[in-house]
């Protein structure tokens, strides 16, 4: 099927067939087509995600790792399943290395909890960037208050690219740990993760990589990247929400304490003591999103059907055509100019409040998002309370970038 | 549903000409509010004399709807008195969540804002300065959102 997939899709990138996939492009908003630019926030889901939790639903659903009986027995193989499959998606060594958390967020916190605070002291630090979302900054902020540990910020340039030697100098012999997103959400630089990785390691400093807007371009290996955290979230990833994945090396999750306790992350359990369940499950307490696992492996499924790479060539060209056609749009400023680009534009018009954009766009049926996107510290940076920001997921095209080219010039005439 | 029924042209008037706009010193009483949505900020300045408002300014930046809101606000609640203004908010809340079928007479040019009840995302934008003009009232130090 998947081989079928790729050899009848090709080499050409054919968007209207992968448009036909997801079923809520057909829908219309305030009366007109719906043209979808907000995947950075959350991508839409493919038949073949809606299909495949309906199916579980449907099928299979009982509890994981409990009964005997063939359902249970047919969640535990769904289930685990699915690990296996996100397992391969990062190029990871073992499934041991694979735990399910709600998303991205829950994953940070997760490495924050069980990896961080029991290593933190007085003086000791944390390096991020200024270009993190706040999933990766307040983590951070309540493990540094808990222990007496300091954040630290490695600055960016106004082009919103990472000044190396300004990250570089910041590492010292008490930064405890590096933590950085792989693709910045606000802006859309792709941050140079490697050196960022060798830098850290040469002094001895595991890093954690928030891949919450960079894995829905595959091509993740966590074993070439070499980094010790890896965390994404399923939705942003044509999947569902309330699922996502921390990657950790096996040796250091070894180490860590759990961070929540209850049932499925023991081994046994008195009243004198309990002794802890194997990997992954040691980290995962309580009974799991099971469907939303499902949906994420179906997810994992369908990116690989449709070419990751070929996606990735398809969003940069949207991006540089979108570029183009709203830098000739007067009093716009695009933020974020880095050479190296996820298919994120965020921007402003002079005399038109980003808010004001949004409501106006929907207006037309173009969804995007306008606000400080849960980066208040980038916003800062460029002296704006806040940008629109247009995302372009695998299944947008160059008439999505005509209705929004359109509904910024109406937006234009409403204030002139 | 229509953009004009939101954007008319008194609210595009007052977003592009604030009234009142600007901080008054020295003031009797001033408050910050903040929509974390949308990152709007905005200060309300009063001068008081006793229970009435003798003078109002705000200042900040916001979109459209939350500038003008503040900026009409500004010019209905000089010469008040505390009583009147509570009545009045009462009015503007009620219009823009669409609870009175038409706006009162006694809304004045704040019936510009009636249009907001159609979106309901924005009503936070154009209550925020009332909050905050409250919030100024009350003497209160800590910011208000509208969270």
């Amino acid at each position: 099927m998947k081989a079928a997939a790729l050899a009848s899709r090709g080499r050409a990138y054919d968007v209207a067939r992968v448009r036909a996939d997801f079923p809520i492009l057909s829908r219309r908003v305030n009366d007109r087509p719906l043209a979808y630019l907000d995947s950075a926030a959350s991508s839409q889901r493919p038949r073949a995600v809606i299909d495949a939790v309906t199916r579980y639903e449907t099928h299979c659903h009982s509890n994981v790792h409990r009964g005997v009986h063939t359902l249970s027995q047919e969640a535990t193989t769904a289930f685990e399943g699915a690990r296996e499959r996100v397992r391969r998606f990062l190029n990871a060594r073992s499934p041991k290395e694979i735990i399910f958390t709600r998303g991205t967020t829950e994953a940070i916190n997760l490495v924050a909890n069980s990896f961080a605070r029991p290593r933190l002291g007085p003086g000791d630090e944390i390096l991020i960037t200024w270009l993190e979302h706040h999933a990766n900054i307040v983590p951070w902020q309540m493990a540094c208050a808990a222990t007496g540990a300091k954040l630290r910020v490695a600055p960016i340039d106004e082009r919103g690219e990472l000044r190396f030697d300004g990250f570089e100098a910041l590492l010292s012999p008490r930064t405890r740990l590096v933590a950085v997103a792989q693709v910045s959400n606000a802006l859309g630089t792709v941050l140079p993760v490697e050196r960022i990785v060798r830098a850290a390691h040469e002094r001895g400093i595991p890093v954690l990589l928030d891949g919450a807007q960079a894995a829905a371009h595959g091509g993740i290996d966590v074993q070439a990247l070499d980094c010790d955290f890896y965390a994404f979230s399923g939705h942003k990833l044509y999947g569902p929400t309330g699922i996502g994945v921390l990657y950790g090396r096996e040796a250091l999750l070894r180490e860590m304490p759990p961070w929540q306790g209850g049932g499925d992350m023991i081994l046994s359990v008195t009243f004198e003591g309990t002794t802890w369940n194997e990997l992954p499950w040691k980290f995962e307490a309580g009974t799991p999103n099971i469907s939303g696992a499902v949906g994420l492996g179906a997810a994992i499924d369908y990116l690989g059907s449709i070419d990751p790479a070929a996606v990735h060539a398809h969003e940069q060209a949207l991006l540089a055509t979108a570029t183009a056609a709203l830098l000739r749009i007067p009093g716009l400023r695009v933020i974020g100019t880095a050479a190296a680009k996820a298919a994120v534009i965020s921007f402003t018009i002079d005399g038109i409040h980003p808010h004001d954009l949004g409501t106006i766009l929907d207006h037309e049926g173009v969804a995007i998002r306008t606000g400080h996107h849960c980066a208040m510290p980038v916003m800062d940076y460029f002296g704006v309370p806040a940008t629109a920001r247009a995302s372009f997921a695998c299944y947008n095209d160059e008439g999505d970038i005509d209705r929004l080219v359109t509904a910024l010039q109406r937006a234009r005439e409403v204030f002139a | 549903m229509d953009l004009k029924d939101l954007y008319r042209d008194v609210i595009l008037d007052h977003n592009r000409q604030p009234r009142n706009f600007g901080p008054l010193s020295p003031a009797d009483a001033s408050a910050d509010g903040h929509n974390p949505l949308c990152g709007d900020r905005l200060t309300v300045y009063l001068r008081l004399d006793g229970d009435t408002i003798r003078d109002v300014h705000f200042d900040g930046k916001g979109c459209a709807i939350s500038v003008a809101s503040a900026s009409l606000m500004t010019e209905a609640v000089k010469g008040k008195d505390r009583r009147a203004i509570a009545n009045l908010f009462e009015e503007v809340h009620a219009t823009l969540t669409g609870d009175a079928a038409t706006p009162p007479a006694s809304l004045g040019k704040l019936a510009a804002l009636s249009g907001v009840r159609e979106f309901p995302a924005r009503v936070k934008c154009a209550s925020l300065c009332w909050h905050t003009l409250n919030a100024a009232l009350a003497h209160e130090c800590a910011p208000v959102t509208t969270e």
